[in-house]
């Protein structure tokens, strides 16, 4: 701006900041819902020193604000997934093979809790979750079932499994071999994101440290036989659901793919040789523009660190690919049919913020699990987005915008906060005993519950339009409980059946090779052929490397 | 400080999934309101909610019920607690469940209350505290 | 209370349990069931773990438990958090530590709040260690609050205090200084998987190096790890090494006759003082005396001696 313009620009400023501070304000917080203030104008001295190539760059381009590709959304739609799970093995298949016929190539598999946990169906733990939110994998025979007919060289599966995911994926490399299809040619994401089970999610089941060990054991073989394979997927998504903010979120979710980064390296590996097979799995809540800056944020942090941090060379390790979920816990279970209302804009805002891939919820979800007619509108929503409201037509429209540019500014400056506070704790693994992440959270939590309460904050039908009369009318899906007696008789006939001598001879060795620093795929492939139990391989595992324990932290 | 009685409450986690989000916001709540809250941590199954109810002598237990298992945890617990000769001890639960459980399990008298979300965390307090006091009435 | 009592010494934790409450509220009958419980105590052997937040207490308290379940012997645990001094509530989540034990008829697992309690254990500590004693438990662990205060009050109830440090807590050389030096029987250094073990064994080491061992113990320094169970039965050694040393020298015996002797004073303080105030708020007399101290006609010392030459 020339000397005249500064001028007239503050003439003008002042002008209008005497006229703003005598008229009517509304008296609530203007903040989001991150508790993040909002002025209630932003102008170009929001964004003093923007440089539109190093803040920005053009889509494609380094530091990648705008998008990871060059053509975004004009050369293809972001994927339409939909997570879901399914009570058995034989269900599953059906289930895969009819979304096949419909043209689906890409398979999202929900396991259930027991599997998660790594119990097997008939372990007393067990009891009464087989196969409730997602399919029951015992063994190799079950996994052979889940993709019966479905040649693995064709399909790509992504696997929500955490914890015991050296296991699963180990099954599945498995099965395509009997198949006949090798193992590079197999492409697909296991989740593998330990660290967000310690931070937020909860389902571990060993300490860090060997949980640590298994995930780089897994980028070392997918490296030399799976190339194709996503091997970790760093989720945010289930840090927010706990209670984060949009910052907290960007910034334990970044540092977690650091602490990847890092042992990857530590194990021996060069940045590039892993990086590019990281990808990263977000929320979308229901603050609208915060949202949008979290992920530019998200992107423009990933690339400068991945180049000038860890020295990657190959571009494909600077970009930061994300899987979007609208929020769980923005969803309420009063007046549920307003839900859709917020799934809508929680993915217009996944959509604004350039995502690979999204996942919309259903309106029924607080509830139960989604009926048919639910999961449709859920789909429709994200088709809607991409075919009539024309947001798609032009890439990454909101940049340029002083409040977004000052936004997604203010979310890296929050997050390097957070990488600062990290590294004083010693990094993500200390932070983590340190109960550092757990403190933030639960105490994010705590003051949003206060602030609804009180009304600081207002829910539609929860504290504010309130209907009294309501009733609730869901249809709910019932399991059937036979599910669960089929599954705990056909791992207990296999445990009689399979040759126990050579299981036991597998699991031996994997106890022996566990103590060392071998790579532990190959051993656990071993255990697996020989139809040992994921079960059975878990219990190895949890004998010599310790259990997990929880932190008392509120 | 002489002859004071505190409320002290367990809030539990039973079930395999790790959503413990409520049950924190809930405990921390209720000690705010100046209860003694002991928590049992996640994965707990109803014997050992059962065995930590009766070691800490608690007026009350909370389950936190995600999993959708609601109508055979409830009923489970009581029951063990019956057992265990805890009649006095109240179960009580929030979660997210249908309408039509949380009746069935007030009606067949395995829980005494059920809040769903949306509730303000208050409104757990001071049930809790009237809940006891009537039952010491 | 009759039937609780009596379920105490059949061993039924539903009763215990009720007795400790009664206990911990103060409740009216508490006086008379301590003392019927009191000629079946004495034979437990009381274990204090204490140290510096995060330093894994509950963890080593579950790993100790599960090496002395082993040898047959029962465990009682108490478990101290702090109580909030505005509200009076407190968050009680030890136990998370020790769930394993939770379906173990032979673990019976106790979390008090501070209840405005100071010195590390809650105000009723002592007679719950009693009523666990009386209950059976062979070994009591007392695990304190751990909040990195000055926790001296183990000392008057265990018989073998545990100080639990970390490495890289950072504050180890501060907690020895602040006076922990003299309450520890033995030292853990938990995490030893973590730099810097060595490193605080060392200086741990050094300063016993300067300091006296009247009784001629000198408080070994043991390395842990409780996520491997690393080190446990070193400890569990230790401790038995440190009660043969105290029955040897007669020191076992020596201190509990303190303890003892401690506790019977203090209670006499307490009821002392209980009456002292009640006689002080009903006396006009007392009221005079207070009144011409405000007024500068005496002064404390004068009036003090007045009142108890009078007699209250």
């Amino acid at each position: 701006m020339r000397d005249t313009g500064v001028e007239k620009f503050k003439a003008a400023r002042e002008k209008w900041e005497s006229e703003f501070n005598s008229a009517k304000q509304r008296p609530v917080k203007y903040e989001t819902v991150s508790a993040l203030p909002i002025k209630e104008l932003y102008t170009p001295e929001d964004i003093t020193g923007f440089d539109y190539i190093e803040d920005l760059g053009f889509p494609g381009q380094y530091p990648y604000t705008r998008g990871v590709q060059n053509n975004m959304y004009r050369g293809r739609l972001w994927t339409m997934r939909q997570f879901a799970g399914f009570a058995t093995a034989k269900e599953s298949n059906e289930r895969y093979k009819f979304l096949l016929s419909r043209g689906t190539t890409g398979l999202s598999i929900a396991f259930d809790m027991p599997t998660i946990m790594g119990y097997d169906s008939d372990h007393p733990r067990s009891f009464g979750e087989v196969g409730r939110v997602g399919v029951a994998i015992d063994s190799l025979q079950d996994m052979e079932t889940l993709f019966d007919g479905i040649p693995l060289d064709k399909v790509s599966t992504s696997m929500t499994i955490n914890a015991p995911a050296a296991v699963v994926w180990s099954m599945y490399i498995a099965t395509a071999e009997k198949q006949g299809v090798p193992s590079s040619k197999l492409t697909g994401t296991i989740q593998n994101d330990i660290l967000k089970e310690y931070i937020a999610q909860k389902s571990w089941i060993f300490p860090p440290e060997p949980s640590m060990r298994l995930i780089t054991d897994i980028f070392k073989f997918a490296k030399d036989h799976v190339p194709k394979w996503n091997s970790v997927s760093i989720s945010g998504y289930h840090i927010r659901e706990a209670g984060a903010t949009a910052a907290q979120e960007l910034a334990f979710t970044l540092a977690d793919g650091f602490a990847y980064v890092e042992a990857g390296i530590a194990a021996g590996l060069d940045v590039d040789e892993f990086a590019p097979r990281l990808s990263f799995f977000f929320n979308s809540h229901v603050d609208f523009f915060e949202e949008i800056a979290k992920y530019r944020a998200a992107r423009r942090i990933w690339a400068k660190r991945l180049l000038n941090k860890y020295g990657a060379k190959d571009q494909r390790s600077w970009l930061l690919r994300f899987h979007t979920q609208t929020a769980g816990c923005s969803l309420t279970a009063q007046q549920p049919e307003n839900n859709i209302v917020r799934t809508a804009f929680q993915a217009l805002s996944a959509v604004l913020g350039g995502t690979q891939s999204l996942h919309t919820n259903s309106m029924d979800e607080v509830l139960a699990l989604p009926t048919e007619k639910a999961v449709q509108i859920a789909l429709r929503t994200q088709q809607i987005i991409a075919t009539e409201t024309g947001v798609t037509n032009t890439i990454d429209p909101l940049a340029g915008s002083y409040f977004m540019e000052a936004l997604t500014n203010k979310m890296e400056e929050e997050a390097e906060r957070y990488f600062a506070k990290i590294d004083e704790l010693g990094g993500v693994l200390k932070a983590i005993d340190k109960g550092f992440f757990q403190q933030e959270i639960a105490d994010a939590a705590y003051e949003y519950q206060r602030d609804v309460d009180s009304k600081q904050r207002i829910v539609v039908g929860v504290n504010e339009y309130v209907d009294e009369n309501e009733t609730l009318d869901i249809e709910i899906l019932k399991i059937d409980p036979q599910i669960e007696l089929d599954q705990v008789a056909r791992v207990q006939k296999l445990r009689e059946t399979r040759d126990n001598i050579r299981v036991k001879e597998t699991l031996g060795n994997l106890r022996e090779r566990a103590t060392t620093g071998d790579n532990l795929i190959p051993h656990i492939l071993d255990c697996v052929k020989s139809y040992a139990t994921l079960g059975e391989i878990i219990q190895v595992f949890r004998e010599v490397f310790g259990e997990y324990k929880e932190k008392p932290l509120f | 400080m002489s002859g004071e009685k505190k409320i002290r409450v367990l809030v539990a986690k039973p079930g395999l999934d790790g959503h413990d989000r409520g049950a924190k916001v809930v405990a921390r709540a209720l000690r705010d309101a100046g209860m003694e809250v002991i928590y049992s941590g996640l994965h707990q199954t109803p014997e050992q909610i059962v065995e930590a109810a009766i070691q800490e002598d608690v007026d009350v237990v909370g389950l936190s019920v995600l999993s959708g298992a609601q109508l055979t945890i409830f009923p489970r617990v009581r029951n063990l607690l019956d057992e265990n000769n805890a009649q006095d001890i109240i179960l009580m639960g929030g979660g997210t469940m249908p309408a039509d459980d949380v009746q069935e399990l007030k009606r067949n008298g395995s829980a005494a209350e059920i809040f769903t979300p949306g509730t303000p965390v208050e409104k757990i307090g001071n049930w809790i505290k009237e809940a006891v006091a009537g039952r010491d009435a | 209370m009759e039937k609780y009592v009596q379920g105490i010494l059949a061993g039924d934790k539903r009763s215990t349990a009720k007795i400790i409450s009664l206990v911990e509220n103060d409740g009216p009958e508490k006086k008379r069931v301590l003392s019927q419980l009191y000629p079946h105590t004495g034979k437990a052997y009381i274990i204090g773990v204490t140290g510096s937040p995060g330093a894994g207490k509950s963890s080593l308290t579950d790993c100790l438990t599960k090496q002395i379940r082993k040898q047959g012997l029962t465990v009682g645990i108490i478990a101290v958090d702090p109580s909030s001094p505005f509200t009076g509530g407190a968050l009680l989540g030890d136990r998370i530590r020790m769930q394993d034990h939770a379906l173990d008829k032979g673990v019976f697992i106790r979390s008090m709040g501070t209840r405005g309690s100071l010195g590390g254990l809650a105000r009723a500590t002592k007679e719950v260690v009693r009523v666990l004693d009386a209950y059976g438990s062979d070994v009591v662990i007392v695990e304190t609050v751990g909040v990195g205060q000055s926790e001296l009050d183990i000392m008057d109830v265990a018989d073998t205090t545990l100080v639990v440090l970390t490495p890289g807590a950072g504050d180890h050389v501060q907690t020895i200084k602040a006076g922990i030096m003299e309450i520890a029987d033995i030292f853990v250094v938990n995490k030893a998987d973590l730099d810097g073990a060595d490193k605080v064994k060392t200086e741990v080491e050094g300063m016993l190096d300067l300091s006296c061992h009247g009784n001629g113990w000198r408080p070994p320094v043991l390395l842990t790890i409780t996520r491997t169970e690393q080190g446990i039965t070193d400890l569990i050694d230790a401790i038995n090494r440190h009660k043969a040393h105290l029955e040897s020298t007669g020191s076992f015996q020596q201190a509990r006759k303190e303890r003892l002797r401690t506790e019977v004073l203090e209670v006499v303080e307490h009821v002392l003082r209980a009456r002292i105030h009640k006689s002080v708020e009903a006396s006009q007399d007392i009221a005079r005396l207070v009144a011409k101290v405000e007024n500068r006609e005496v002064d404390p010392y004068v009036a003090a001696e007045e009142i108890i030459s009078v007699g209250i």
